[in-house]
């Protein structure tokens, strides 16, 4: 037997004080205030360490966080924005066997929600068999009338379920909340894995804590096992970036080697679902679907939904489409639903639940409309068709009797008018778990997400999932909408755990990547990265050569100044601050840009340019015009540099790639044509061709291959003919030409595309062009070449 | 009196610029019904679509799927067909007094597309809208028989609105419409649904075809030169659903010819579509409902 911390040898500082609040479960105490055995190893080792080597230990889990660009978007009534993920770095630590307990009710729980969901959508028995109040189905906002009937090609409705369980005070376990329309989490879950595997590095690895990639494996076996034949992608289907979990959703896709689609992707045709790629369409098989249904299908569903594919329920009907979970599914989340789910339960299984969940009643009924009035001091009173989990409490909700803003009526009133609208939901106390507050141990009220999928073995738990942890004493703080912290969950076994790939550092997907062409939405969001970043170049180049002259003319203004600035404002740039906004904009579509394929741009290059933007904000707030501009200029231009030598050096060579080298080498040609138009022009004033030598980064080259002043020739020559010098027009072309044939369609193996016709034809232009017989209008054309190659490339890859 | 029919409906688009490829959902077919019956009828697409599937939707009405692949300049759809319309007449009012209708409607343990509850509610066009909610309270009394405050609320929006075809279009809110005591067949049918729905009465949406030609000596009904809506109230266990058409302030007769039932407009829209068009369109409306002599 344990022996009770207070009298064990040396109690551990870090639990001085760590006192659960009276009749709660905690993770880390029993009832006596002895030690949970399982815990054991995690207390002697946190024991063993400094608060210095706590905190960096800790540090070290931050930092991995950040690096690998876990965020969670927020949304306030200010807007949104994007936050760090809120690490607790204990994680919580289970008993294997006490989980397999709760896996077992949660099995349980997943089988009966499908019955539940095949009835829903098909024979509508529990309805007609007194089980569940018509009323909550026919005016339930998530149940889809157009659904109804729609078989789902693989027999099963659900695949994926994440359920919100919590501790009640007498240590048993209870379901607060079913997440079945489209559960997040599970990348999350990884990530959190993977920094508690760092912050814990001397201790994880033989603590027998389960894995987690056997059951990732597993899923994504499934996933591919459910395309009839193997034919057709398998993808996962985002609302994209401006989702709060889009992160996850780029994060799951790399990890498991799926694509991610957004609604515009795909296409239905011909009754199937296809994918647009810079290759054509291509049939889709199954869809893991991140969006809530209502916006697939804005013929069949919500005609106000810009997100959606019409057609997209057509094509399920037709059995061409496996998407996980089945459209409609949201209506199992109703929180009324939990009211009848015992009965449902006994009546469709003949069995009781053996995991209960969280007690509602349903004020819709006289019965429960009296108890739930005559015990309201104890309940939370909230909309009946609410998908919220119990704990999101709004303004809607009467927490003890309370309303949480300035109510109309009283809650006694509020229960007799609209009682159909309203279910009482137990105010359970939640059970506690260790958190490190200024380095001391102290219990906070958590609940835990569990994940759950189907596989080839039928319902698998996910061994562990993560706790949401309050921020404070206050059950609600639990949201993490609103600041609570998240912690990773041990499932620790007793003997030895088998150990898959997902160990140690740095680990990647495990499997291969499925090949399968690039969605032309992703090629266009990297060809347009390219011509931004490209675009910011070049006008930091001018700005900054405009800059340097301001210096050192002063108030004497010279002729060419006026001329860039007048150039600039032609692009559209005003110079009145000395970094125009909308330089700060053209960094706000390249980020944009990135942020819409975060599954194939790399963390580091998206953090580069986030550095950059930031920086030349900073810039614009800062910096006064002239020397000390352009000194910071000189200090962006050397970031991008390096950003342009990331994206060279470390992306693979994949497609997507190739359309970023499209777009960069397009708008480095279109800019530089343009620069030579406007600074080699006959009228130009004195000292253009040294500015546009200057801009063109090329004075040290033009000195040793011309060794004379510049002419007009020279400038011509090396910044639109030279094929050995990066900057030139021909240079770009040259680019375009090599990877616009390394992506040409198979289709085009005879003949070639406009663009590409159009691309061989310019090139050969420039080849042949002297310099001294270039003018101005030539140039001009160049320009335009390019703009037109831009369109016939988007015309025959993007679109 | 069982009287045969003649239908023709075509509706047409055309756009400035040519559209991209578009996605439309048709409900043109008229529904068979026990007083209805279909004899002949055709949905025809011009030019021919890429690809067609017919089906029923939830409530039963009639769909067809189109999508066009290339860009087009001008769209028909155009239903043609020969319906048999005999509806009897009203009988003795059974209906349940308002004050006990909601209890018949949660002893109806089924959510088939005919039971009432799917019509109590707010829908996608028929929102909770507090004025006509009070109006509708104004006219009727919880002793009142459900018939009879449906008629009474027809027969008073009758006279209230002004029928206006430059007032509204297939978007206007209801609110707006009862605001401005102005609309069309859906604008009048909207608020009376809302109205409906407001004293407890489960309401829905029909669409539909009116005689064109009204019979000798009878005058010519609003709404015969366009497709037609009017009201289905559900006034008990023992009366049922009940068509209520009160842009006409009458019952719905032999010469209403039922295309499709649905909470509102949204549910039965002849024509859905996500049409890609960058210009401006402009879209034309003909219907010819032609008695056949029975020789």
């Amino acid at each position: 037997m344990e022996k009770a911390i207070s009298r064990s040898v040396g109690k551990p500082p870090l639990l001085e004080g760590y006192r659960p609040p009276k009749g709660v479960a905690d993770e880390l105490l029993r009832a006596d205030g002895t030690l949970r055995p399982v815990w054991r190893p995690m207390i002697d080792y946190l024991a063993r360490q400094s608060p210095e080597e706590i905190a960096a230990k800790f540090a070290r889990g931050d930092q991995y966080l950040r690096d690998a660009g876990v965020y969670y978007r927020q949304y306030t009534a200010e807007g949104s924005s994007l936050r760090a993920w809120p690490m607790s770095h204990v994680p919580v630590i289970i008993d294997q066997s006490e989980w397999d307990n709760l896996a077992e009710g949660l099995v349980q729980r997943a089988e009966l929600l499908e019955q539940v969901m095949a009835d829903l959508y098909g024979a509508g028995e529990m309805v007609r068999g007194g089980l569940l109040p018509a009323h909550l189905v026919a005016r339930n906002p998530e149940w889809l009338r157009p659904l109804v009937g729609v078989q789902p090609r693989s027999g099963n409705y659900l695949h994926i379920l994440a359920f919100e369980v919590g501790r009640s005070p007498d240590g048993s376990w209870l379901v607060l909340g079913d997440r079945t329309q489209a559960p997040s989490g599970t990348g999350f879950a990884l990530e959190n894995r993977m920094a508690s595997a760092r912050v814990f590095h001397d201790l994880f690895p033989d603590a027998k804590v389960e894995r987690l990639a056997g059951f990732f494996r597993a899923f994504r076996d499934r996933l591919h096992s459910l395309r009839p034949g193997g034919e057709g992608r398998v993808a996962i289907l985002t609302p994209g970036q401006h989702t709060d979990t889009y992160f996850e959703h780029a994060y799951i896709a790399r990890y498991l080697g799926l694509l991610l689609l957004e609604c515009e992707d795909l296409k239905a045709v011909n009754g199937r679902l296809m994918v647009r790629t810079i290759e054509g369409l291509e049939p889709v098989s199954v869809l893991w679907r991140r969006l809530d249904s209502r916006f697939a299908d804005p013929l069949e569903l919500d005609e106000n939904s810009y997100l959606g594919t019409p057609g997209m329920v057509g094509t399920l009907r037709n059995g061409a489409v496996t998407m996980l979970n089945a459209l409609g599914s949201g209506v199992l989340e109703t929180r009324a639903m939990m009211a009848f789910l015992p009965r449902i339960c006994q009546a469709l299984r003949g069995e009781a639940l053996t995991l209960p969940n969280i007690a509602t009643w349903w004020c819709g009924q006289p019965n429960e409309q009296a108890y739930v009035t005559d015990n309201f001091a104890r309940m939370m009173i909230g909309p009946a068709m609410s998908t919220k989990l119990p704990f999101d409490i709004d303004a809607a909700t009467a927490l003890g009797g309370r309303f949480r803003s300035p109510a109309q009526m009283s809650v006694r009133d509020w229960l007799a008018t609209n009682g159909a609208d309203l279910v009482g939901q137990e105010a359970v106390t939640l059970s506690t778990t260790p958190a490190m507050i200024d380095g001391r141990l102290e219990p906070r009220p958590m609940v835990v997400r569990v994940f759950a999928v189907r596989t080839a073995q039928g319902w698998t738990v996910m061994p562990g999932g993560y706790a949401r942890i309050g921020r404070t004493d206050d059950p609600t703080a639990l949201a993490m909408q609103s600041g609570g912290s998240v912690a990773d969950v041990w499932v620790v076994s007793p003997t030895p755990v088998e150990h898959h790939t997902l160990t140690g550092a740095g680990s990647g997907p495990f499997v291969r990547q499925v090949p399968g062409h690039l969605p032309a939405r992703a090629a266009d969001n990297l060809f347009w990265l390219g011509r931004y970043v490209e675009r910011v170049n070049a006008a930091v180049r001018t700005l900054r050569a405009y800059h340097v002259r301001l210096e050192t003319s002063g108030d004497a203004q010279m002729p060419v100044q006026d001329h860039l600035a007048e150039m600039m404002a032609r692009q559209g740039f005003e110079l009145s601050a000395s970094v125009p906004s909308q330089l700060l904009d053209l960094f706000g579509h390249a980020i944009t840009c990135a942020g819409k394929v975060r599954d194939r741009f790399s963390d580091d290059g998206l953090h580069a340019l986030e550095e950059l933007a930031a920086s030349a904000g900073d810039m614009a707030r800062r910096v006064g015009p002239g020397a000390e501009t352009a000194r910071a200029l000189g200090a962006l231009l050397r970031g991008l540099a390096g950003f342009a030598g990331l994206a060279n050096d470390n992306m693979f060579r994949f497609s997507g790639w190739r359309f970023m080298t499209m777009g960069r080498a397009l708008e480095r040609g279109v800019q530089m044509a343009n620069l030579l138009v406007e600074l080699t022009a006959p009228d130009a004033p004195p000292g253009s061709l040294d500015a546009a030598i200057e801009i063109g980064d090329s004075v040290m080259t033009h000195r040793r291959r011309y060794s004379v002043e510049t002419n007009r020739s020279t400038v011509v020559d090396l910044l639109a003919l030279d094929p050995e010098n990066p900057s030139s027009v021909i240079f770009q072309v040259g680019l375009l030409l090599e990877q616009q044939s390394a992506v040409r369609h198979t289709r085009e193996a005879t003949q070639l595309s406009p663009a590409a016709r159009r691309i061989l034809r310019l090139h050969t232009a420039l080849a042949t062009a002297a310099a001294e017989t270039v003018t101005t209008a030539d140039l001009a054309a160049f320009r335009f070449d390019l703009m037109q190659i831009s369109d016939l490339l988007t015309d025959q890859y993007l679109s | 009196m069982s009287t045969l029919y003649d239908i023709t409906l075509t509706i047409q688009y055309l756009y400035d610029s040519p559209a991209g490829s578009s996605r439309t959902l048709l409900r043109m077919m008229p529904r068979t019904l026990p007083h209805q019956r279909v004899i002949t009828g055709l949905v025809a697409v011009d030019p021919d679509p890429s690809y067609r599937q017919d089906g029923k939707d939830f409530f039963g009405n009639h769909t067809v799927e189109l999508a066009h692949d290339t860009p087009l300049s001008e769209l028909s759809f155009r239903f043609s067909g020969r319906v048999e319309s005999a509806r009897p007449p009203a009988g003795l009012d059974l209906s349940t007094v308002l004050a006990e209708l909601s209890r018949d409607v949660e002893e109806i343990a089924d959510i088939g597309p005919d039971t009432p509850h799917h019509f109590c509610a707010r829908s996608e066009r028929v929102r909770d809208v507090p004025e006509i909610a009070a109006y509708a309270r104004a006219l009727t009394r919880p002793d009142m028989s459900s018939f009879d405050a449906a008629q009474t609320l027809s027969t008073a929006l009758h006279a209230e609105f002004d029928f206006d075809p430059t007032a509204t279009d297939v978007t206007t809110d209801p609110a707006v419409a009862f605001r401005n005591r102005r609309g069309v067949c859906q604008d009048i049918s909207h608020v009376m649904i809302a109205g409906l729905r407001s004293i407890g009465v489960p309401a829905g949406y029909v669409s539909g075809f009116l005689r064109t030609v009204p019979p000798k000596g009878q005058p010519r009904l609003e709404g015969a030169d366009a497709m037609h809506a009017w009201v289905r109230a559900w006034c008990g266990h023992e009366t049922g659903w009940v068509e209520f058409d009160p842009t006409n302030a009458m019952l719905a007769g032999s010469d209403h010819v039922v295309v499709a039932y649905g909470r509102d407009y949204a549910d039965v829209a002849p024509v859905k579509g996500s049409l890609r068009s960058a210009g401006p369109h402009e879209t034309r409306h003909f219907v010819d409902v032609v008695p056949v002599d029975p020789a």
